[in-house]
């Protein structure tokens, strides 16, 4: 049994995932077989793309319903995070649907898109996950669509209008940004979900 | 609110960090790995290396120094030089870069550009321009293959032309390097800078000629780049990421601390 499966979404930050749980001590498993997410004791669930690309793989590779059944903690990270949510407007496609919400292209009021670069978070939940992080933190964010607040949120973050950073509901959770590449403050989350017990 | 980035850039030449002057005379700075981790922990907030050889060798790089970053580093990295396919690009997200920038590559084929929209998102897409401003015309032309100064060439592309053909290809950033400027620490090309600004609605990053803090200053302040790109005045420590950090940030600038 693994402490920790990365799952193999076939997108492009595992990786960087991979060696940011290393840096915690954490030698995970990248996996894309059922029986191995299934025997983990954490998931993570990473991914850099578009939704539609990202759920085609989950069902080419037989996930979805693995994801679907998971008891376990389970960290989905930035598209990861929006693949846990009913529905995705970002190629129109429907997702896990682990967390209700929905993914819908970020109201920048004008601002810049894609959201590139480090933001702080405000509205900050009483929630193991969010340990020892609070609004003078900034995380490293990279996106073009997201979830809109709602009461799974554990964080939002305000650029043009708020949106959710992290959500979470039961064992499981997902953040807008990565974690992975948001320095120390980063790597606290990823340590508060290692010892996480919902 | 989102911050202002402030970015060394790591030129690479045959696995070590180079710097040259105007593009010219490269003289090596160090390792690539013990680098990048000094700047990571110094608060860069993000490090882009270039490897300058790449495209105009017409070879390709040994890149596995990228996967050695990734192990190392905790913010995010982008990796520039040599890329022409999905395939190219592929590799070096898979070894951990967060992002991937083209130059020469896609001046030979815009089309590589939404090919790499279209497989990786347009977050991971970065398009690079080396711009000169020429005195004659009073333009400013993209220039190509700007790493071996034997084989730079003027390209048929004036820079503004070029900047709004990469976002609808799907470009998801653009650093412009204003070559008039690269090297010589007199500050950045404002008003090119600004004029850019105005036609660009993704991120964009300012690169070449930073020799002072204020510079830094001014070039978020009058032509509101996103992202301050340099590479020299931190190698040669005349600048501290910390203490441009702390006076970016008393001027008024939001900036991660």
């Amino acid at each position: 049994m693994s402490a920790l499966v990365i799952v193999d979404t076939g997108c492009a930050n595992i990786s960087s995932v991979y060696f940011a749980f290393k840096r915690l001590g954490v030698d995970a498993l990248i996996s894309k077989d059922p029986r191995a997410i299934k025997a983990a004791n954490r998931i993570v669930l990473p991914g850099v793309g578009s939704a539609r690309q990202a759920m085609q793989n989950l069902q080419q590779r037989e996930l979805i319903e693995s994801l679907q059944a998971v008891q376990q903690p389970m960290l989905g990270i930035c598209l990861g995070m929006q693949l846990l949510t009913a529905h995705s407007m970002e190629g129109d496609v429907p997702c896990l649907n682990l967390i209700p919400g929905e993914v819908l292209p970020l109201l920048a009021d004008g601002l810049r898109l894609p959201h590139m670069g480090w933001n702080t978070l405000h509205s900050i939940a009483e929630h193991p996950l969010m340990a020892g992080i609070d609004g003078s933190d900034y995380f490293y964010f990279v996106h073009s669509f997201g979830v809109a607040a709602n009461r799974y949120s554990l964080a939002l973050c305000d650029y043009g209008n708020d949106f959710s950073a992290v959500i979470a509901k039961g064992n499981v959770a997902g953040a807008q940004f990565h974690p992975e590449r948001s320095g120390k403050v980063g790597a606290r989350l990823l340590q508060n979900f290692m010892e996480w017990q919902p | 609110m989102l911050a202002k980035r402030i970015i060394p850039c790591l030129d690479v030449r045959d696995g070590k960090v180079v710097k040259g002057v105007q593009f010219r005379n490269h003289e090596v700075v160090g390792d690539i790995v013990p680098l990048a981790e000094r700047y990571a922990k110094a608060g860069a907030d993000e490090l882009v290396f270039y490897d300058i050889t790449a495209s105009s060798d017409g070879r390709v790089v040994d890149k596995s120094w990228v996967q050695r970053i990734a192990e190392v580093i905790d913010i995010p990295f982008c990796v520039a030089g040599g890329i022409k396919s999905v395939e190219d690009a592929g590799r070096i997200l898979e070894m951990g870069a967060d992002k991937i920038s083209v130059n020469s590559p896609a001046l030979l084929r815009p089309e590589l550009v939404r090919e790499l929209h279209d497989t990786f998102g347009q977050q991971c897409v970065v398009v690079g321009i080396d711009s000169f401003f020429d005195v004659a015309s009073g333009q400013y032309q993209v220039y190509q293959f700007t790493g071996d100064e034997s084989r730079t060439q003027k390209t048929r592309w004036l820079t503004s032309d070029w900047v709004q053909q990469v976002q609808q290809l799907g470009a998801g950033e653009i650093v412009l390097n204003c070559m008039n400027q690269d090297g010589v620490r007199k500050g950045y090309d404002i008003a090119q800078l600004s004029a850019i600004r105005a036609l660009c609605q993704v991120p964009l990053i300012a690169s070449g000629g930073a020799g002072a803090i204020g510079h830094f200053a001014e070039v978020f302040q009058q032509a509101d780049v996103d992202g301050a790109l340099a590479a020299s005045v931190f190698h040669k420590a005349v600048i501290e990421i910390a203490d441009l950090k702390a006076q970016l940030i008393a001027a008024g600038v939001s900036i991660r601390p």
